[in-house]
């Protein structure tokens, strides 16, 4: 293996447009700063030199903290910015937001956003490096890798390996990016919901689907659940969340008739008691709270390989 | 130089065997000297090619006093480099120090000292697993006069006078019989 530590982009603007090579890259850079978090300093000095801006347009819990701890144990300086609480309510553009924030010398931008194709748009005008923290519906690129590397250290080689993703696939930026990555490191992966939230051509992905929650759970070696975005639906695809939750809705019960046991994953928030129950998503065989602590690794890893590409 | 003459440099063999060999016992034993049977030391390479050199040395200790105390970790500096984002990245080596270097004799060791800033980013990297009681350093080849900041080794296996463009490569074959040092007029990669 090469000693050189090159991705192939100098953005992260989604799954799509990486190469299997850089995810494995990533992977491997993730390992060694899963490390340097399980020592008594957990900080670097890498980024000492680098200013990072989290733009967010869009409420985060997860992702912007995970994002901060990481751009702190890399020694980055770092600048929080919300919609809610800026300029954007007085009606300024994105692009005079983001480029009034990059005037005071930001090497970094870190962009959620509730339309697809932000971070693209922003990539082709400006300086810095991009990375998607979510566009709309689009991608949420960190997320897919931290689930597929979180996946890698319970069940080795993901190639072969089966993986389920059910719920609201059609609003679900996880699953497209989870989707792109989970087949480009050689997984097969079935997603699983009411007709109305699966997209129409899904299929197409090189992936297969089922409306069969019980045969899918027996079909899989994980499932990765994924939350009913209601914010995101403008229309009603459901009768209601108690409807939804009787038919696709995991629970112990039936984690326990699958005659071998199943990971379980959730990118967060979970809606206890809708999409998981509390005992399977409280159980052994969740590694939820997993799937946070390698966020931090993994985004560290990606900082540290996009600032070396400048 | 041509690219194609510095593909056909292949190279001057300035330690070869069996001195290469010679010098690494000599090394263990003056460890040995000054350190006894390593009670409160710790011995640690530096990654990638500082670990081909210390488990040679720690094998020769092991040998030499089979009870020694020496603790033995690997570390990787690669996230403390200064020139980060000056040159192109470098694939992260594995760190392996399951313990803390607090009041600890610690023995640095790297293949070949050459501007100092390896060594610097060792120490950076160090302090984050404690503070130790003192640091020494040792290496195979000492460039002397190549120094960019103000570090020597304590324990030095050979020394090259070479000049600023040579590139010095240890060969850490894994038949030891072929190990040797060679001296290039450039350096081949970056």
């Amino acid at each position: 293996m090469s000693d050189q530590a090159q991705l192939s982009t100098r953005h992260l603007l989604g799954i799509k447009n990486i190469t299997s090579a850089d995810i494995d890259l990533i992977f491997h850079t993730a390992d060694e700063f899963k490390e340097v978090l399980n020592r008594p300093i957990k900080r670097v000095p890498t980024l000492r030199d680098v200013t990072i801006a989290n733009i967010f347009f869009e409420n985060s819990t997860r992702t912007r903290i995970s994002f901060e701890l990481a751009e702190k144990r890399l020694s980055a300086d770092v600048i929080n910015f919300s919609a809610s609480s800026s300029s954007v309510s007085k009606g300024e553009t994105l692009l005079d937001t983001v480029n009034n924030i990059l005037s005071m010398k930001v090497d970094m931008v870190v962009i959620r956003h509730p339309a697809a194709g932000v971070p693209v748009y922003l990539s082709k005008r400006i300086k810095a490096n991009i990375i998607n923290a979510g566009d709309g519906t689009h991608e949420h690129p960190t997320q897919a890798l931290l689930d597929a590397y979180s996946l890698k250290e319970k069940l080795g080689n993901l190639r072969g390996k089966k993986i389920l993703i059910v719920g609201d696939i059609l609003h679900s930026r996880v699953a497209l990016s989870n989707i792109f990555c989970l087949t480009k490191i050689g997984a097969r992966v079935r997603v699983c919901g009411p007709p109305t939230l699966i997209p129409k051509h899904i299929a197409s992905l090189g992936i297969e689907v089922s409306h069969d929650i019980k045969a899918s759970l027996r079909w899989c070696d994980a499932a990765n659940v994924l939350r009913i975005q209601l914010e995101r639906q403008e229309i009603p695809y459901l009768p209601s969340l108690r409807e939804y939750a009787q038919y696709y809705g995991i629970n112990a019960a039936m984690l326990n008739e699958v005659d071998h046991p199943i990971i379980i994953m959730h990118p967060g928030p979970i809606n206890r008691g809708v999409e998981l129950s509390s005992d399977a998503a409280d159980s052994n065989q969740s590694i939820i709270l997993q799937q946070v602590e390698n966020g931090v690794a993994i985004r560290m890893a990606i900082l540290y390989l996009l600032a070396s590409k400048n | 130089m041509s690219i194609f003459g510095v593909l056909m440099d292949r190279g001057r063999i300035i330690l070869k065997q069996p001195r290469f060999n010679l010098t690494l016992l000599r090394l263990a034993h003056q460890l040995i000297e000054n350190y006894g049977n390593f009670e409160n030391t710790c011995i640690i390479g530096i990654q990638p090619r500082g670990v081909e050199l210390s488990d040679r040395i720690y094998t020769l200790i092991t040998e030499l006093i089979p009870n020694h105390q020496a603790k033995y970790g690997k570390l990787d500096i690669t996230f403390y480099r200064d020139d980060f984002r000056l040159r192109k990245a470098i694939k992260a080596n594995e760190t392996e120090m399951d313990f803390v270097v607090d009041d600890l004799r610690v023995i640095l060791i790297d293949d070949v000292l050459y501007t100092g800033r390896t060594i610097q980013a060792a120490l950076t990297a160090l302090n984050h697993f404690g503070r130790p009681c003192n640091v020494d350093l040792l290496v195979l080849i000492d460039r002397r006069f190549n120094r960019e900041v103000p570090i020597s080794a304590d324990y030095i296996g050979y020394t090259v006078d070479a000049v600023e463009e040579a590139h010095v490569v240890v060969d850490w074959d894994l038949n030891p019989l072929k190990n040797e040092v060679r001296l290039y007029k450039k350096k081949l990669i970056d």
